[in-house]
């Protein structure tokens, strides 16, 4: 079954926020990442898969070895997601403290 | 000084936290959460009623600039402690948000300095992504509106 992937539920997994973290340091080889976990090493490879399929990781052959890395395009569009959310306070804020700011001689 | 807001929310919770450092005093920092008319011009919203005391309530009007109104929000106060914290409810009227429960904490850094941490907890895990998603959707629609009247200007 192949299922339709997301970025959102691929970063959903603790586990594959970790891989994440972990392959955004270097590039790394499937049983480098594996040995960073307790799991076993299908699991991980079956995290490794859907982070792939979902473009947040990518493959390239280095002779014999794979090597996985972060596309860092995906990546920022996840992490604009939450963005314009972040703005709208921080909009609302900057309004705040320039208000506040100013209130402050009268006082 | 840049002082960033900052949204945490993790994945699979019904919560999330904000918090921002501000160049002002406490007392200040508190005083623009509790003054309706200070409250109007950082909200952009209008304040049909604040009372600041244990089981007070609150209701905020939002309008169009041509003076309809888009959006009536209110809550119950549970809380309040001057210059500490503030834990109310917030409830966006007629739409399908079911209410929000905050908490509201201020503090000192030093003489100057304040930070508030603002902690939302949704009825579910969807209700908070689709509140989060909600600046992210109206800016879409924003986009669209104004693509709108530049259209409607050409004609």
């Amino acid at each position: 079954m192949n299922l339709r992937r997301d970025v959102f539920q691929a970063i959903a997994d603790p586990t594959r926020r970790a891989i994440l973290l972990l392959v955004a340091s270097q590039t790394m080889t499937a049983g480098a990442i594996a040995s960073n976990f307790d799991t076993a090493r299908p699991t991980v490879s079956k995290h490794l898969q859907i982070l792939t399929e979902c473009e947040l990781l990518e493959q390239k052959q280095n002779g014999r070895e794979i090597y996985y890395h972060i596309n860092a395009k995906k990546m920022k569009e996840v992490a604009d997601f939450i963005e314009p959310f972040r703005k709208m306070w921080d909009d609302r804020f900057n309004k705040l403290e320039s208000i506040m700011k100013k209130y402050k001689p009268s006082r | 000084m840049e002082r960033k807001t900052k949204i945490h929310a993790e994945d699979g919770k019904q919560e999330l936290m904000i918090t921002r450092e501000f160049d002002l005093p406490l007392e200040l920092l508190f005083k623009a959460y509790v003054e309706p008319e200070i409250v109007e011009q950082w909200m952009g919203t209008k304040v049909l009623k604040l009372e600041n005391r244990r089981h007070g309530s609150y209701q905020f009007e939002t309008s169009d600039p041509k003076g309809n109104v888009l959006l009536r929000t209110n809550g119950v106060i549970h809380e309040f402690c001057q210059n500490q914290k503030i834990t109310r409810t917030f409830e966006m009227e007629n739409t399908p948000f079911t209410v929000q429960l905050e908490f509201l904490e201020f503090e000192k850094l030093t003489g100057d300095t304040s930070r508030l941490s603002m902690h939302s907890v949704y009825r579910s895990v969807a209700l908070r992504d689709q509140m989060l998603q909600l600046p992210f959707a109206k800016g879409i629609n924003m986009a669209h509106n104004r693509l709108q009247d530049v259209m409607l200007q050409l004609k």
